[in-house]
């Protein structure tokens, strides 16, 4: 595109002409509808209202008129040129509205393509559900308790009232540890049970006593579809002054309800352990189970035995205390369907991805 | 144990139309677990009836002889008719009563009984064995009724041959010796369902005579508190045992062995009473009961020579030894085919010794379950008059009038409780009266005050006020009532558990979590977040681990704890490092197709503490003395926390977005690293050095330290671990001992500036020997606090820098808290950070 550059021509006072006026007004819009974007918009600028643009060359024509004439003249110009500006202004934003729309569309993607450049990972599902149980007594007031998995026979059995000679102690089916340097007897054993951690909470604080222990315990037991040699425990233990089975009952309760939603409930059958008397085995009512709803077995509780409490240094004629507990491994399983006892322990990402991170 | 009810309803008045369901009901309610309940009249459908064999004709031809029979069945067949019949079995003739199932028949196991033609000729129906009715393991021929039933062809057979019972299967807690009979179950049975029941074992017999049964000595009264014998003599050796014997023994698991060897058995399912029977002819001279002599053998009846100790109690006679006392009889006194004279003898032994011989030996017989849970000392002169009566009714022969029974029995010690202990314990309001009554209902004599035993205990319940002690002596069969407890237990059990309320107690405030739980979880997510995938694995090793491994001779996690009795003889020790088992699960996942691995795990490892001996003995009358407690602990294997990584294949896949990433050496030190900040360590106090350390690659190998102390090892594992463990070139793993971390501190919060930072790069040339961690640390110390925070953004090397050599190309972003800085004091700043840098190893600015 060129520019008129030749040099001030009196002859062209005509330009003040309305016609001619009119004309320029018509050219610019003409050619500012013509601009295809905002680029092609601002290169036409110079042509009509630029220096050398015809409104330009005609405002400088205005000091040749008669004087009369200036007045009528000015006014037209003006005009003139805030028509053509406006021309401009509007042409302008519609070209960068339209723009700006082209750009969003030309920057579309396919939104659904998949992003997985790192593999997920993921939470065991005992892990998590040890922390959801946890937490949940935690905000009741209780504390985590934790013991050796490694534990003395006398804080295993002895101290449980399960002594040396009863069957109770043969059916723990027990891993104990070896001497050292061949000898038979070290007096350690892999923990059977969750239980020590009591004994280790009340010879070291005094009541009122309430913890919560997760952790896992071994038992002799070949692993196949139901059974597994380290298996996951958490257990319960309140020591108080005036605790009863009702407290028992109002926590294994609200345990199941927090567990199993609003519909669970727990009953109870009479049952044995030698560290608690009176003694039970409780079921969960379970409303989402898998087979439709029903009462799933889910673990043992009771009332601490008073010799426990006198072993481990708490006196039994002022205090009381309940105690409970259950396999996660096995709330896992009728929790979450699961089949068979070795894909938990097996380690097999496809099974425990399943479970993603935990709640 | 497994009982039929219409035993059971021998003692206990059982309602008519108690439903398997209800039977259920009442012992779960007991506390008895139920494995089954068994309808034995619903295990055969159709017709199964009685038939009369008229006509047999032998069929030859066959691979073996088959028999073509015309069986009278009455009118079940719908038409009178003889039934035609094909049999392989020979043990009948005609005029025999034998069980058919005519056609339309379902025999246990689903097999359906129709019309064929077999053997040539067309068989209607089957002639029943006991194996195929499920009422035993006898296949040896079909069932021939004894002439005395008085059954006739057409008739339901199920009544006859015993199918028309319910067969129970419990399974009973150990405390409850007394439910090992029938006796017992009875009586729990009879409370819960609030009916009759005849005690079996309040059956009178005759007591001790001036002249023994037997010439017999006890020696220790200890094992063996009592010992009653009798005789019976001119028993018909050919008798055998009656048929509802043999199903009733049969149903308990028992096996049919002789007429006397029965009836012990039979009398110990129906009273609790373990016996032995003698043949009085092959015991030489008087019996002697006393320990056994270290040394001593003895052949048991079931063929084994089992050689004594000192604990364990023994009969002898002459020649020595006969039996181990309560758990086994020995074979040279056994009643045997020809026997005619049969001791009888009923004791009551020392449950821990049992207890103890019957694992020693592993013995566990149906006597040594019963007696280290706990037998009636009441028993056994009711027992011996049942098992002679048994014997003489069906074996012929003569009771001995003498009577043996010697009774070191001591009377029970009664149990003060507190009347009110029920209610306090239970929180259910039991008045006094009515913990009377369920005690005296389980048997127990209930008296008011300790110190008033004698008095009517009929009066007590009604004037007991609220905290009035009650003296309870618990029954003979209830060993296992000693304390207080045991007693609030049998009040809530029959008052029934589901009356007690549901309360919440009211916890003190709690603290929350301690720091090292918060961590363990933090570290757990962080890992899960970065995509590693939780495992929680069997800390159980072989030791040829630690060849695998490649650990030193003297490495200490070469000593392991080791299990005595481990499942699997390969794997008996406990890990001392993570790696082994994770690596496992990183195989196994290999092997099923998965490349691309990140695992970990956060759990315990076991280390030995050398030369600890054993916990010291420690009693439970009351709580052991802290030093006590310190010294067992310090017995016990350190057993600290660990996390460990391990990496295969890629750790970012290829894809749209471009080609993926393997994981390498730097992700395990980072995973490292990053469990570090999550823990809450600042970044400096934490350094990364190049270690030497198995089982990583030497080259290849990052030592993670807090302070002064070591806390782990990441990197690159060494080829030759790699390929024994069968594991993919370039796996990486890392490992930190969790309890070595410091507590997080109280971090400080930083001033934050908000003037505008000064960002100069430089790139500094050093000798590859140089740790770039090193290099940074002296840029840092050099810059001052201007600078605000150095990271290496790039490491070159060229044959333009020589060989040997590398530039680390840094970005120091410099800010100061109070004015915008100069161009001139950042380079000084900067000048500063080279020179420290060049000072202490050499370093040049590149393109300088």
């Amino acid at each position: 595109m060129s520019y008129r550059n030749d040099p001030y021509d009196p002859k062209q006072v005509a330009l003040l002409d309305p016609a001619a006026l009119a004309d320029a007004v018509a050219d610019a819009e003409k050619a500012f509808a013509g601009a295809a974007d905002p680029d092609a918009l601002t290169a036409l600028r110079p042509a009509h209202l630029g220096d050398r643009s015809p409104v330009s060359l005609a405002r400088r024509e205005i000091g040749a008129l008669p004087p009369a004439a200036k007045s009528d003249a000015g006014k037209r110009v003006n005009e003139a040129r805030r028509a053509i500006d406006a021309a401009y202004a509007a042409r302008a934003e519609i070209l960068e509205r339209e723009q700006a729309e082209r750009v969003l569309v030309e920057e579309r993607v396919d939104v659904t393509l998949p992003f997985d450049r790192r593999p997920p990972g993921a939470r065991h599902p005992v892990s998590t559900l040890m922390e959801q149980i946890s937490d949940l007594f935690v905000g009741m007031g209780y504390e985590v308790a934790e013991g050796p998995e490694v534990e003395l026979e006398w804080t295993n059995f002895d101290a449980l009232n399960i002594p040396a000679d009863h069957p109770a102690r043969g059916l723990m089916d027990t891993f104990h540890v070896a001497g050292a340097d061949g000898a038979t007897e070290s007096g350690l054993v892999l923990r059977t049970h969750t239980s020590p951690v009591q004994a280790r909470t009340m010879l070291t604080r005094q009541p009122p006593i309430y913890v919560i222990v997760p952790g896992r315990v071994y038992r002799t037991d070949e692993l196949d579809a139901t059974h597994a040699p380290v298996f996951h425990q958490v257990e319960g233990l309140v020591v108080d002054k005036g605790i009863t089975m009702a407290h028992l009952r109002g926590t294994l309760d609200h345990f199941a309800r927090a567990m199993f939603g609003p519909g669970a409930k727990t009953r109870w059958r009479p049952h044995y352990f030698p560290f608690t008397e009176p003694s039970a085995e409780f079921d969960v009512w379970f409303p989402e189970h898998r087979r439709g709803a029903q009462w799933v077995e889910w673990g043992g509780c009771g009332m601490v035995n008073p010799r426990v409490l006198r072993a481990c240094g708490i006196d039994p004629e002022v205090y009381s205390g309940f105690a409970f507990g259950m396999g996660i491994d096995r709330t896992v399983m009728f929790r979450h369907g699961v089949g068979d006892m070795r894909d938990m322990v097996e380690g097999d990402v496809r099974f425990t991805r399943a479970f993603g991170h935990g709640s | 144990m497994r009982v039929s009810v219409s035993w059971l309803s021998e003692y206990v008045d059982l309602p008519a139309d108690l439903a398997p369901g209800d039977l259920e009901q009442a012992l779960v309610d007991l506390g008895i677990e139920v494995d089954s309940i068994l309808d034995l009249g619903e295990t055969v459908s159709g017709s199964l009836v009685v038939g009369e064999v008229r006509e047999i004709e032998e069929l030859t031809g066959f691979k073996k002889p088959i028999r073509f029979c015309r069986v009278d069945v009455g009118a079940a067949n719908g038409t009178g008719e003889l039934q035609e019949i094909v049999c392989g079995a020979r043990n009948f003739s005609v005029g025999d009563r034998v069980v058919v199932i005519l056609p339309g028949g379902v025999l246990p196991g689903g097999f359906a009984i129709g019309a064929r033609k077999t053997y040539g000729r067309n068989s209607h129906g089957m002639i029943c064995s006991a194996k195929e009715l499920g009422l035993g393991d006898d296949h040896a021929g079909i069932i021939v009724l004894p002439e005395w039933l008085p059954a006739k062809p057409g008739d339901d057979a199920r009544p006859v041959v015993g199918l028309d019972d319910v067969v129970v299967e419990v399974e009973l807690t150990p405390d409850r010796g007394y439910q090992m009979s029938l006796r017992g179950l009875a009586r729990e049975l009879a409370h819960a369902l609030g009916v009759g029941f005849q005690d079996p074992g309040l059956t009178p017999a005759p007591g001790a005579t001036a002249r023994p049964a037997y010439p017999v000595e006890v020696r220790d009264t200890v094992g063996c508190d009592r010992f009653a014998a009798r005789m019976v003599r001119g028993v018909d050796p050919t008798a055998a045992t009656p048929d509802w014997m043999v199903r009733r023994l049969t149903t308990a698991g028992i096996r049919s062995i002789s007429l006397p060897v029965d009836i012990t058995n039979y009398v110990m399912l129906a009273l609790g009473q373990p016996m032995h029977a003698f043949d009085a002819d092959r015991i030489a001279g008087p019996l002697v009961v006393r320990r056994a002599e270290p040394g001593e053998k003895l052949t048991t009846l079931d063929g084994v020579t089992r050689t004594l100790v000192a604990e364990d109690m023994v009969i002898c006679d002459d020649t020595g030894p006969i039996s181990l006392a309560a758990v086994m009889g020995g074979q040279t006194s056994e009643v045997v085919d020809s026997t005619v004279n049969v001791l009888f003898e009923a004791a009551h032994w020392d449950p821990v010794m049992v207890g103890r011989t019957a694992r020693r030996h592993k013995l566990f017989s149906e006597a040594a379950k019963r007696w280290e849970r706990g037998v009636d000392p009441a028993l056994p002169l009711v027992a011996l008059k049942y098992a002679v009566d048994l014997l003489v009714e069906h074996g012929g022969g003569a009771a001995g009038e003498e009577i043996l029974d010697i009774d070191h029995v001591r009377p029970r010690t009664p149990v003060v409780l507190p009347a009110d202990l029920p209610t306090r314990r239970v929180g259910v309001e039991y008045p006094p009266a009515r913990v009377v009554a369920l005690l005296e209902q389980v048997g127990c004599t209930v008296a008011a005050g300790a110190d008033r035993l004698g008095e009517d205990p009929g009066t007590v319940g009604v004037a007991a006020g609220g905290t009035v002690a009650l003296t309870v002596t618990p029954p003979s069969w209830r060993p296992d009532l000693t304390d207080p407890a045991d007693l609030v237990e049998e009040v809530v059990r029959f008052d029934g558990y589901d009356r007690v309320p549901s309360l919440l107690p009211m916890a003190p405030a709690g603290r929350g979590l301690t720091w090292q739980q918060r961590r363990r979880r933090a570290v757990a997510r962080l890992l899960a977040d970065q995509g590693y995938v939780e495992v929680l694995a069997q800390p159980f090793v072989a030791p040829e681990l630690a060849d695998l491994l490649g650990l030193p001779a003297d490495d200490p996690r070469r000593r392991a704890v080791r299990v005595a009795n481990p499942l699997s003889e390969e794997e008996p020790l406990l890990r001392t490092t993570l790696l082994g088992p994770l690596l496992g699960a990183l195989r196994r996942n290999l092997s099923r197709g998965q490349r691309d691995l990140a695992l970990y795990e956060i759990g315990t490892v076991f280390h030995p503490r050398p030369g600890v001996g054993v916990p010291p003995p420690m009693g439970v009358e009351h709580r052991p003395s802290d030093a006590e407690l310190a010294a067992a602990d310090a017995v016990l294997p350190d057993q600290p926390r660990h996390v460990a990584v391990v990496l295969a294949g890629e750790i970012e896949h290829s894809g749209w977005w471009g080609p993926g990433r393997t994981a390498g050496w730097a992700d395990a030190v980072q995973a490292g690293r990053d469990v570090l900040i999550v823990a809450g360590i600042p970044a400096e106090r934490v350094t990364v050095r190049a270690a030497e350390y198995a089982p990583w690659h030497p080259g290849r190998c990052a030592q993670l330290r807090v302070d002064d102390a070591v806390v782990g090892y990441a990197g690159e594992l060494h080829p030759a671990v790699l390929a024994g463990l069968e594991l993919p070139r370039r796996t990486c793993a890392m490992e930190l001992d969790l309890d070595a971390v410091p507590a997080p501190p109280m971090a400080p919060a930083p001033a934050v500036s908000p003037f505008p930072p000064a960002l100069i790069d430089v790139a500094l040339v050093v000798d590859s020997s140089v740790p770039a961690e090193q290099v940074q640390a002296a840029l840092a110390e050099g810059a001052g606090e201007l600078l605000e925070s150095v990271r290496l953004f790039d490491v070159y090397a060229s044959d333009q820098l020589g060989a040997g050599r590398r530039s680390l190309a840094y970005k120091l972003t410099f800010r100061a808290p109070d004015r915008t800085l100069t161009v001139e004091e950042a380079v000084a700043a900067r000048d500063a950070a080279v020179t420290r840098a060049a000072d202490r190893f050499g370093a040049t600015l590149r393109g300088a």
